[in-house]
């Protein structure tokens, strides 16, 4: 599983980005889209094209998290969304591995030599790896999310910081790659 | 209002295409290259007690109370430099709405992230901790919002008096009353400004917050004295038109 996180102000400026790949399941935490290295902006193209949707949604549901809002069948990519209060966009392109059997078989051969403990965890987290919307994936995002907002609002309370600004802080950005660690 | 124009948008996505396959290679975690900053490359200063702000936790402060003088002090200079480059009582009203604005925004995501944090903490087994409070989508819910949450984090008490506005030329105006507005406490206005009500902060504070939660209002705040409450403080919310509009929809559409 490959993610692109990204945020974005309310008047639609990407303040903060990241790629990183699943950690779970033997996943080495590194990013590997179906495009190609060069073509990296796709990433970005699907997630604003999302942005309608989130939109729509914003005004029926109440909630902060609005869980998985989007697809993009030709890259089987999958957005799941998260609003602040104040206006924020959190945006998730997730998309499964290409080859999900392939990448079952080696987890289930990396795990095997961990015995019965590890294979508890790897049922788990493979559920999340290859199914996109499946509850345990909403509520491993929803968690992400959480967190992310957490740092997010430190951010925000800094005197330094206003609404809209680019977020360049390099601890920000390890602690999105700790969360995404810990959940994805 | 304080918006940012498009143009700035558009430069920033110009600046995170240049700077994105760069970013996008360089994302294995753990390198904390400070991204093309213009920064010293020694990269981040961290406190000498190594902890950034993303190391200390929101709530430390949250039943922390502020001294009351030191507060009227920083209030009291905040008026004081407002004042000084002003031209009239409506400019000044202006800037110390301006002041309270970016409060407002950050002080709606304090209230959230705390609202979220100790319902799940109350209920951390159970699965409800999906539900933290709503986001307002009407304009009602965002008024008790304000009404209660907002001036309890703020004073620690409910505001005295919401109400909507009766004449039927003007259903876009509801008026939050505070009796006794604490900015109030330790300020005399001289008679040739007694138009002037520096609660206009506290106005930019729930313009800040109307506009966060996509609730486009003009906030101004108005002297309305009873013998009982001498600086008795009316907040007038001017909600604008879209709002109306989204508010009708809404309506029809059966949201809460």
């Amino acid at each position: 599983m490959s993610y692109y996180f990204t945020i974005l102000s309310p008047t639609d400026t990407p303040i903060f980005n990241i790629a990183f790949g699943t950690s779970k399941g033997g996943g080495d935490g590194i990013a590997r889209f179906r495009f190609p290295d060069t073509a990296q902006y796709m990433n970005q193209f699907i997630i604003h094209s999302s942005l309608d949707i989130v939109e729509e949604a914003q005004w029926t549901n109440g909630g902060m998290y609005l869980k998985h809002v989007d697809t993009y069948p030709p890259a089987a990519a999958y957005i799941s969304a998260f609003l602040t209060p104040s206006g924020a966009r959190f945006l998730l392109l997730h998309q499964p591995p290409q080859l999900p059997s392939s990448g079952s078989t080696s987890t289930l051969g990396a795990s095997s030599l961990l015995g019965a403990a590890g294979s508890t965890t790897r049922a788990s987290s493979s559920s999340v790896a290859a199914n996109p919307t499946s509850p345990q994936t909403e509520e491993a995002v929803r968690q992400f999310m959480n967190e992310v907002y957490e740092s997010y609002v430190k951010t925000a309370m800094s005197p330094f910081y206003k609404q809209g600004m680019e977020i360049r802080s390099p601890v920000f950005r390890s602690k999105i790659t700790a969360a995404g660690k810990k959940w994805l | 209002m304080a918006a940012p124009p498009r143009h700035v948008s558009m430069l920033s996505i110009s600046n995170s295409n240049t700077g994105a396959p760069q970013s996008a290679s360089s994302d294995k975690p753990q390198t904390p290259q400070p991204s093309p900053s213009p920064q010293p490359t020694s990269g981040l200063r961290v406190p000498s007690n190594r902890k950034t702000i993303y190391d200390r936790h929101l709530n430390r402060s949250r039943n922390a109370e502020l001294s009351r003088a030191s507060f009227a002090y920083l209030f009291a200079e905040m008026v004081t430099y407002a004042q000084r480059r002003v031209t009239g009582i409506q400019d000044l009203e202006k800037r110390l709405n301006e002041q309270g604005y970016p409060l407002g925004l950050r002080l709606l995501d304090l209230l959230f992230y705390r609202s979220t944090s100790t319902s799940s903490s109350a209920l951390s087994s159970s699965s409800t901790s999906s539900s933290p409070p709503n986001r307002p989508l009407r304009i009602l819910p965002l008024l008790h919002l304000i009404h209660g949450p907002l001036w309890r984090l703020l004073f620690q008490r409910s505001a005295d008096a919401l109400e909507h506005s009766v004449s039927p030329d003007t259903p876009n105006e509801y008026m939050i009353t505070d009796n006794d507005p604490l900015v109030n406490t330790y300020i005399s206005v001289p008679r040739e400004m007694n138009m002037l009500n520096c609660a206009a902060f506290i106005a930019g504070i729930i313009e800040g917050v109307c506009d966060g939660c996509g609730f486009e209002a003009k906030v101004s705040a108005h002297n309305q004295p009873t013998e009982m409450w001498p600086s008795r403080t009316v907040f007038l919310l001017r909600f604008g038109d879209s709002v109306m509009e989204r508010e009708k929809v809404l309506e029809r559409n059966g949201v809460k």
